[in-house]
């Protein structure tokens, strides 16, 4: 009952934008993915949500996702684009709707303002999606996919919630609103894949971590076994130096408070 | 937008109430049937035969003629023609994700015209047991064949490994309308005087030539592809989002795109060879719709197809009257009552209109 990718290639022409990546995520915790920009994070992505053509084989829940219909996969996992625009002048709870009529949630009418008001933004259920800014154009779309698998298991089966770059345009507090809900989704038997730039909030909220680096996956592993100065250094191409506070009780001092 | 939903209210259910309005429209509907019925070169009411039927007297043969042999199959040709252009229109504008588009985008029309002009101007050269095939109905048999192979043209063009680029459809859609435009341009430089007569006026559009054989012909063709386009509502509303998106909740994006350009094929091919060119009701009408309640695919589409055939049926009504006894061509009567409006529109909400 897991999200397995086996041995991942896909290539844009003659460009391999990846070359073999393996990534295991396991219900109940939340993977991270990270790694520099055009390094094939939403690619894998891509490839795990089946929507770009890959080699290699992806496995959700057991099955082939090869062989599962869209509509059968559209209820088993739900997906959060890096960057979206809406076509028409929708309101925010049609947009939010959308989720539902391909989930299993479909006769609960209550599902959408619920995950609205999740991604705290309840009162805006009758604006117009196109009015408003990026930040709270995302977390809607985050309501949407929220409502296509708004419980976390279902008949005995985990589904998964699949992010790319969830916090990408949001101030600090809904970053950490918007992680929790992935862990909370996590905790509760649901599986979270999410593509991540914020190093922090990945040690913060994620139980597993991917690092991708022109196309293959670098390091995997917990946090503390993975973010490390020597990884986060070759993947990024720049002195990345890795501190975790001291202990309870004993004081240090952060020389960036320091004036001259 | 706004004062259709209040903002700080609960949250709002803009799909009941594009729904609502199926029940006005399709009254409107009624009442403009009553009227194209009623009205005509012929001095003869639907309300004095009415009054004649209920106090048991017989109807006149010429009241007879009247009614049911032209009034009432151009009625029926109207209400095919105007749901199949709206409701093309706006299965477009759903699969273009872009309110500009009509289904012309699809080389329908390019496809159609060239069709038309062919028999016009080379019809007479054909062996008569081709024409005769026809059922002496040669143009629009050619215009329907010209439009629907355009479309299967283009649909193969922009189709790559078993998908198809709705990108590439547009473009090659373009040049596919030159190269028919320069076909129709030699045709038109060949043609003879009332050659040319007849091809302004058919690409003027018209339902003069209603005859039941007109409407039973097209019609079933019709109504299976405005029905088709019907059932999209719920994977149009999920392309309204991207076809990435529209596919991870579950729409099989490929499958909804063919049926929606062989539906538009069918239902504007038909319909354009019936009654040649109509303009502006597949924009103006699912626009005005959207405006008044919503881009909900699921209403919209069915709205359109009542709004559209009021509005033809009106303009039919308005094209036979003003110059009675002559006819205005009813694509002049769209265009002069459409294009006002339309600007109005844009210019009232100007600001709004989000493409
Ligand atoms: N549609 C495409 N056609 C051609 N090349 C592409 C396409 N999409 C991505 N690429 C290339 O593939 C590589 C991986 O891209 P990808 O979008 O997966 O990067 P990413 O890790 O998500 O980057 P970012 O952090 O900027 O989102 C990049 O080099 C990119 O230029
Ligand atoms: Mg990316």
């Amino acid at each position: 009952m897991s999200l397995i990718a086996e041995n991942i290639r896909v290539s844009y022409g003659p460009r391999e934008a990846l070359r073999g990546v393996d990534l295991t995520a396991a219900p109940g915790e939340v993977t991270a993915i990270v790694g520099p920009n055009g390094s094939g994070k939403s690619t894998l992505l891509g490839a795990i949500t089946a929507s770009l053509p890959f080699r290699g084989r992806v496995r959700l829940n057991g099955r082939d996702i090869a062989a599962m219909k869209p509509w059968d996969l559209a209820a088993k996992r739900a997906v959060l684009p890096q960057a979206s625009r809406l076509a028409f002048p929708f309101k925010v709870i049609e947009v939010v709707r959308l989720g539902l009529q391909s989930g299993t949630a479909g006769d609960r009418p209550e599902v959408p303002m619920q995950a609205l008001a999740r991604v705290g933004l309840a009162h805006y259920a009758n604006r117009t999606f196109q009015e408003l800014s990026g930040g709270e154009a995302q977390r809607v779309m985050l309501a949407r996919v929220l409502c296509q698998v708004w419980a976390p298991v279902e008949d005995g089966q985990p589904r998964w919630l699949l992010l790319d770059e969830p916090v990408s345009s949001l101030d600090i507090a809904h970053q950490l609103q918007v992680m929790a809900i992935a862990r909370d989704f996590a905790r509760a038997g649901g599986g979270v894949i999410a593509v991540m730039h914020d190093l922090n909030l990945t040690a913060l909220f994620s139980d597993r971590v991917a690092v991708l680096a022109e196309g293959q996956c670098l390091a995997f592993g917990t946090p503390p076994e993975v973010l490390t100065d020597e990884t986060l250094s070759r993947a990024y191409g720049c002195a990345l130096r890795v501190s975790a506070p001291p202990p309870a009780g004993v004081p240090y001092i952060l020389p960036h408070a320091a004036t001259a | 937008m706004s004062a259709l939903c209040d903002v700080e209210a609960p949250p709002c259910d803009p799909l009941a109430r594009a729904r609502a309005l199926h029940w006005l429209l399709a009254g409107g509907l009624a009442l403009a049937a009553m009227a194209s019925l009623q009205v005509g070169a012929v001095d003869v009411s639907l309300s004095a035969m009415l009054a004649k039927l209920v106090q048991g007297e017989a109807l006149s043969q010429m009241e007879r003629v009247v009614l049911l042999d032209i009034r009432l199959p151009r009625l029926a040709m109207g209400v095919l023609v105007g749901a199949a252009l709206a409701v093309s229109g706006a299965a477009m504008q759903g699969l273009f994700r872009n309110p500009l588009a009509d289904p012309g985008i699809v080389g329908v029309g390019a496809g159609a015209g060239l069709g038309a002009i062919l028999a016009i101007v080379l019809g007479a050269f054909l062996p008569v047991w081709v024409i005769d095939l026809t059922g002496n109905q040669l143009t629009p048999f050619a215009a329907f064949l010209g439009g629907w192979g355009s479309t299967i043209l283009l649909y193969r063009v922009s189709t790559r490994h078993g998908r198809t680029s709705v990108a590439t459809m547009l473009l090659a859609g373009i040049a596919l309308g030159a190269l028919a435009g320069a076909l129709s341009g030699i045709l038109v430089y060949i043609a003879d005087d009332q050659q040319l007569r007849d091809l302004t006026f058919w690409g003027l559009g018209s339902l003069a030539g209603a005859s039941w054989a007109k409407v039973l012909s097209a019609g079933p063709l019709i109504v299976l592809s405005v029905g088709a386009a019907l059932m999209l509502g719920r994977g149009l509303n999920g392309l309204a989002l991207g076809e990435a998106t529209a596919a991870h909740i579950g729409i099989d994006v490929q499958r909804m795109k063919s049926i929606a350009i062989l539906a538009v094929a069918g239902a504007t091919g038909a319909a354009v060879a019936v009654s040649g060119g109509i303009g502006f009701i597949g924009i103006v009408v699912p626009h005005l719709l959207r405006l008044a309640s919503g881009p909900d695919h699921r209403a919209l589409l069915l709205n359109s197809a009542l709004l559209g055939a009021t509005l033809l049926i009106l303009a039919d009504v308005i094209a036979r009257v003003v110059i009675a006894p002559a006819e205005l061509p009813i694509g002049i009567v769209t265009a002069v009552l459409g294009a006002p409006v339309f600007l109005w529109i844009l210019l009232k909400r100007r600001g709004l209109v989000e493409l």
